[in-house]
């Protein structure tokens, strides 16, 4: 029997969305449900990501289940050049579910084609990371009691951040409006904005979101990364356009809430920790049932 | 100029029973050959290439003795070649003439442009959705990158 998988957000419709952020809810409330007891599940992790690796294994244990599998290629027969396709075949036999990780853009989709169990993506190069994308949608609905209608502002490298591509796409069936803010060489590429397009959602764009901040829900920020820019003068132009500091969520709506995937580097002024419309910490705490939902949605048990 | 008129005429005319492809791109003659497998066949096939082309400036073209092609055959040169016209000939008459359709979906033909894209690392079978027919757009079934007509390579 071939398991459902979860490679890239837009495997899911609206409905499914739903259907995990209510179970993840339960979760929250009750996060220790034993509904994975007499389960192992593999987490293949071919790159570090410490923080995705222990919130998914957090989550096997919180349902009872059990966890085998590496962190680090070079303790593992990969390095003696075993394929992907060798591994996945593998351990497929040994456990019900395999979450992985790997550098090479894809190797999840086809993971999912030759196994025969259940394969959750946990970040494939530079494509998808939906648990990723899943939790932000949590967050949001969590913290505007709602994902219809609200102003979705995303700030910072808008060309290369996955997560706000795969944020766009989800929440693209929640009749958004999306603030663009970037640099001009980190603009959303114009195949999204098509999309935005073809699908009546409303967007603008533009360089400075500081006049506008009063109109946010949601403030997305992401990093601006050193290495995008060809001439180093102008990511220092660039960099501290892209701030934000709690001067400016001063006349911001009541609800707003900032978050941000983590890890930060200086686009989020350690000012704004302590203002309660800073919600990344709590975003990255809802990662736990989120993935808790996933792991039960993809293993058909809840 | 006249020779190249008779040749184009001839290549048409004089196969009895079997298929006639034309106004396909010179550069794209041999991975339409290629594509088709016509290498590894026994039937008799002729070739003109750098023929004059009206529409085209220049084109080629094959014709194949006792060959017919099926419509999933045929539209995998949609690729390299969009604007091919393919000729059915029974008794030395065209019977049916097809035009190559983009098919919704591209398998083994195309090499994705991704360098970090699983089929690029391991032994797996290239796949590509057909975003756009008319400006041929592909996005690859594993990476989800998009290609655009003149990114497309041909494996
Ligand atoms: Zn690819």
């Amino acid at each position: 029997m071939k398991g459902k998988s979860l490679i890239s957000i837009t495997d899911y419709s609206k409905e499914d969305y739903l259907e995990i952020l209510d179970s993840a809810a339960d979760f929250e409330k009750n996060p220790d449900q034993p509904l994975l007891q007499g389960k192992v599940v593999a987490t293949l992790f071919y790159e570090p990501s410490t923080r995705t690796r222990l919130s998914f294994e957090t989550a096997v244990q919180r349902l009872g289940g059990k966890v085998i599998g590496f962190s680090d290629v070079n303790s593992s027969s990969v390095t003696k050049g075993e394929t992907l396709k060798d591994t996945i075949k593998i351990i497929s036999n040994y456990v019900d579910l395999i979450i992985m990780r790997h550098p090479m853009e894809g190797s999840a989709r086809y993971a999912s084609e030759i196994s025969d169990i259940s394969i959750i993506n946990a970040g494939d190069g530079a494509n998808q990371h939906p648990s990723q994308t899943l939790l932000d949608l949590y967050s949001i609905r969590k913290t505007q009691g709602t994902l219809e209608n609200l102003n979705v502002f995303m700030i910072g490298d808008l060309k290369y951040g996955r997560t706000v591509h795969s944020l766009l796409m989800a929440m693209s069936h929640f009749k958004p409006t999306f603030y663009f803010f970037s640099p001009e060489a980190l603009r959303m590429p114009s195949g999204y904005k098509h999309f935005l397009k073809e699908k009546g959602i409303k967007f603008v764009e533009g360089s400075d979101f500081v006049p506008v901040i009063q109109e946010a829900d949601i403030i997305y920020m992401t990093r601006v990364q050193k290495e995008r820019f060809s001439d180093p003068i102008e990511y220092e132009k660039n960099k501290s356009v892209y701030v934000l500091n709690n001067a400016m969520l001063e006349h911001t709506r009541p609800n707003v809430r900032v978050l941000h995937p983590l890890p930060r580097v200086n686009e989020i002024n350690l000012d704004v920790d302590d203002n309660p419309k800073a919600y990344y910490y709590d975003q990255a705490r809802n990662g736990l049932y989120v993935r808790q939902a996933i792991i039960c949605k993809v293993l058909g048990i809840k | 100029m006249s020779t190249i008129k008779n040749f184009s005429q001839m290549t048409v005319n004089a196969i009895r029973e079997g298929t006639v492809i034309d106004h396909i791109p010179p550069h794209n003659l041999f991975k339409v050959i290629s594509i088709l497998g016509l290498n590894g066949i026994n039937n008799q096939i002729t070739f003109g290439t750098n023929l004059e082309s009206r529409r085209m400036g220049k084109k080629a073209i094959i014709k194949i003795t006792d060959k017919f092609f099926t419509d999933d055959e045929i539209n995998k040169i949609a690729m390299v070649a969009p604007q091919a016209k393919l000729n059915t000939i029974r008794n030395y008459k065209v019977v049916e003439k097809r035009e190559v359709q983009v098919p919704d979906t591209v398998t083994g033909i195309v090499r994705c442009l991704n360098p970090k894209c699983i089929t690029n690392n391991e032994k797996v079978t290239t796949c590509f959705n057909v975003l756009s027919k008319t400006e041929v757009t592909l996005r690859c079934h594993y990476c989800e990158q998009v290609m655009e007509a003149d990114e497309i390579r041909i494996l």
